[in-house]
């Protein structure tokens, strides 16, 4: 096998594969990726057995062949080669190494079998569809942020994926949660994704996706069977297992019944739970909220080191309520409303609170109260 | 020869007497620094045997061994039996085999915990800076208690140690130093019934000849790496500097280095904070299999919930004990989102983490622990999408009580574990 290549491509490429592969890996197979030349192509490939990434791009190709070397390194190789540089990947004739050449720079890497090399089944997949790369963005981003990191609850450790209605119209409904807060974002649904299995796609492949489609405006398109996902980015292809599990019942959680209505000045908000809980010393301390009339005030008491209030202009008019939430969970939460208003629907302290962004079609939030 | 206190009358005998003048003793306690000296390590001599022989006069002067029961191994020899070779930790049969003739007595946990107890009750007279580190042993600091107690750290402690014996029928070994490390060693020096004396100024050239395995926290395998960088002897860490010793081993550099010149700046903590509460077990026979490893640990989970609950304490991180049939240690660790102090929330964390375990190899221990402590007051919060968190906290709450009116077996959970409503 031979390809000659410009750096700055394969690195872009490299770039789209390398990520998925452990630092830490018992398997040494999988700390490679796999390198696959024919007819004026170079394929990637590396997998964590559960995720799996492929990039292809042109390069010049004689003779074809394949092999495997440790991803990390030939990634870091690349990085470091000066810009410009045209690579040349050559295999020695028993494939035992793959040296990397580039100007005057000569590296010789260990390969292993690309028999060994696993691949990620992907068996068929039932349904299609395409999102708008802002879309998919956007989905991502409002409802990643609340996904579970406690292996326990195994499946709250991703963002369901599903059909929904919101009044009659049928939508693509992405939820997650981490018992604490649960994020639900919704769109039209696309043609194709009707009758889809409700899929629940792993916090590490949500990341994957999220920095895939960063720099894209293309369309993706989105195949899935009710085991794997396959994510079409231009020439790139992530494919991944989905969890196996059930998605608790989130609906009955979502307290759309909530009638004591507290609206705020979003940055005013953001602000001012900031500042308050600085006093806090651990992360995530609770934060107390005091409505009454047309203000709202934040407290923080650290027992430890002192206490900060501050009073901000609020409308409502339900009777007084004091209700403490986790001051970081309120941030995130804060940060994600896009509108100029917050608005929060509560109940009592006791009690799931409901937060809605009115500039942010499709997009509410609950949160649980602390004690305080 | 310096003058010190007589251990058996507390007259104070001048230099170059051999014995007490007053009652005739040759037990003097005599050191030069004798009166800057005020951390002790105290430790009971053979505890549970000693007890046994006091309640039992006809086994007094016989090799007498504490043990049997479930692991059959011996738990304590007393001095006599000792000299048959026999030691903690050896098999029962083996034991049998070097001293035929020894009486077997199996453990009274509860009557050596009440003598524990007694013996710390006159310790906490002396100070109130005593460090438990077992049932029968403990660090003191004396500091500051010379106009208290009208005398020496030193003649305070002998009248303690002739009190011990004359009031609860056992014996004690002290060891006084100036510092935890050295006091710990010096209370093995003179035992049983010792009273010994161990200076920083004599410290270094007493620790040189020593191996390396006497500091704390070198066990088997930090002996043998330690060897293999030339380390046998306390003398060979002596001779090497600090910032070649951090360089090889850390910040284990740094106090290796110290210890080895006898330097300890520990203080006695009486009521250490609690970092994890933990338990474990022993298995009679080796376990393979999951489902009786599971009962087993819900059975830990319920103590380390049941003492997380009396403290007021939660914790977020389990870690899972395991040690292999051939003494090999996993400890597998998970943090959950929210501190917890549920005996099921415990489990189900420790469960998951022990299924993993589980491939056929045989394990004699099982333990579970709690680390990340926090207050109580913040465990276990509502929860979203789990709505019997509050419940089940609610019901083991009530089991609690029920506990508290009726004992430990008023409420027993059948292990037909209810599965998990989501998964």
């Amino acid at each position: 096998m031979k390809v000659t290549i410009e750096r700055a491509q394969l690195l872009k490429s490299l770039g789209h594969v390398h990520r998925v592969v452990e630092r830490r890996n018992t398997i040494p197979i999988l700390a490679n990726v796999l390198i696959r030349a024919e007819r004026s192509k170079l394929s990637l490939k590396a997998t964590d057995l559960d995720l799996e990434v492929t990039d292809s791009i042109t390069a010049e190709v004689s003779p074809g062949g394949s092999t495997t070397v440790p991803a990390h390194m030939i990634y870091e190789i690349v990085r470091k080669l000066p810009d410009g540089a045209q690579v040349v990947l050559e295999a020695s004739s028993d494939r035992a190494v793959l040296t990397v050449r580039a100007g005057r720079s000569r590296f010789t890497l260990q390969t292993l079998p690309e028999s060994d090399f696993p691949d990620l089944n992907a068996g068929e997949l039932t349904h299609s569809f395409k999102l708008a790369a802002a879309d998919l963005k956007r989905l991502i981003e409002k409802t990643q942020f609340a996904i579970s990191t406690e292996e326990t609850r195994y499946y709250l450790n991703g963002i369901y994926l599903h059909t929904a209605t919101a009044g009659k119209k049928p939508t693509l409904r992405a939820v997650a949660t981490d018992g604490h807060r649960l994020a639900q974002f919704e769109l039209a649904l696309p043609s194709g994704a009707d009758g889809m299995p409700g899929i629940i796609v792993p916090r590490k492949t949500v990341a994957e996706v999220q920095r895939l489609i960063e720099d894209t405006d293309v369309d993706i398109a989105i195949d899935l069977s009710p085991s794997k996902i396959r994510f079409t980015i231009g020439d790139v292809v992530l494919t991944s297992k989905l969890i196996d599990g059930t998605f608790p019942d989130y609906a009955r959680v979502i307290p759309l019944g909530n009638d004591k209505q507290l609206i705020v000045d979003k940055k005013e908000f953001e602000a001012a739970v900031d500042r308050v809980s600085t006093v806090s010393s651990e992360r995530g301390r609770a934060v107390k909220l005091s409505l009454s009339g047309g203000k709202v005030t934040l407290s923080v008491t650290n027992p430890d080191s002192g206490s900060a209030t501050e009073e901000i202009e609020a409308e409502y008019k339900a009777e007084p309520l004091d209700i403490g939430f986790n001051s970081r969970y309120l941030l995130d939460i804060a940060s994600q409303i896009e509108g100029e208003t917050a608005v929060l629907k509560l109940a009592d302290p006791g009690s799931p609170t409901l937060i809605q962004d009115k500039d942010a079609k499709g997009a509410l939030y609950v949160l649980m109260p602390m004690r305080v | 020869m310096t003058p010190g206190p007589c251990r058996d009358c507390l007259a104070d005998v001048p230099d170059g007497k051999a014995r007490c003048q007053a009652c005739g003793s040759p037990r003097i306690v005599r050191h030069s620094d004798l009166d800057d000296l005020a951390i002790a390590h105290v430790d009971c001599d053979a505890f549970y045997a000693t007890i046994e022989k006091r309640d039992n006069p006809a086994i007094a002067d016989k090799p007498v061994i504490v043990g049997g029961g479930r692991r059959g191994v011996v738990t304590t020899a007393c001095y006599i039996a000792r000299t048959f070779g026999i030691k903690s930790a050896m098999p029962m049969f083996e034991a049998r085999r070097l001293c035929p003739a020894a009486v077997i007595v199996p453990p009274a946990m509860a009557k050596y915990a009440a003598v524990g107890r007694q013996v710390r009750a006159a310790m906490l007279e002396l100070t109130p800076m005593v460090e438990p580190v077992s049932i029968d042993e403990a660090f003191m600091d004396l500091a500051g208690t010379r106009r208290l107690h009208g005398m020496s750290p030193a003649k305070a402690l002998a009248r303690f140690a002739a009190g011990v014996e004359r009031t609860l029928g056992i014996t004690i070994s002290i060891g006084l130093s100036c510092n935890k490390f050295l006091a710990k060693i010096a209370s093995d020096l003179d035992k049983p019934r010792g009273f010994a004396v161990l200076g920083q100024r004599e410290a270094a050239a007493f620790l040189a000849s020593k191996p390396v395995s006497l500091i704390y926290g070198v066990g088997r395998v930090g002996q043998t790496r330690l060897a293999a960088d030339g380390f046998r002897l306390i003398g060979d860490l002596q001779k090497a500097d600090e910032t070649s010793l951090m360089r090889r081993y850390g910040a284990e550099g740094r106090r290796l280095f110290r210890l080895a010149r006898g330097i300890d700046s520990r203080p006695v903590a009486p009521e250490r904070e609690t970092k994890s509460v933990s338990a474990e077990t022993t298995f009679e026979r080796d376990i393979a299999i999951l489902r009786p490893l599971e009962r087993h640990l819900w059975e830990l989970c319920e103590k380390v919930s049941a003492r997380l609950k009396a403290k007021e304490l939660a914790g977020s991180t389990i870690t899972l004990k395991l040690k292999t049939a051939d003494f090999r240690l996993r400890t597998r660790a998970r943090t959950l989102t929210d501190p917890t102090q549920l005996a099921a929330k415990i489990f189900a964390a420790g469960r998951d983490l022990l299924a993993r375990e589980v491939d056929g190899t045989k394990f004699r221990l099982l333990g579970i622990g709690v680390s990340m402590i926090v207050e109580g007051r913040d465990a276990d919060p509502a929860d979203l999408v789990d709505a019997r968190t509050a419940r089940s906290a609610a019901a083991e709450r009530a089991v609690d009580r029920l506990r508290q009116r009726f004992g430990r077996a008023a409420v027993i959970k059948g292990l037909a574990l209810e599965e998990d409503e989501e998964a």
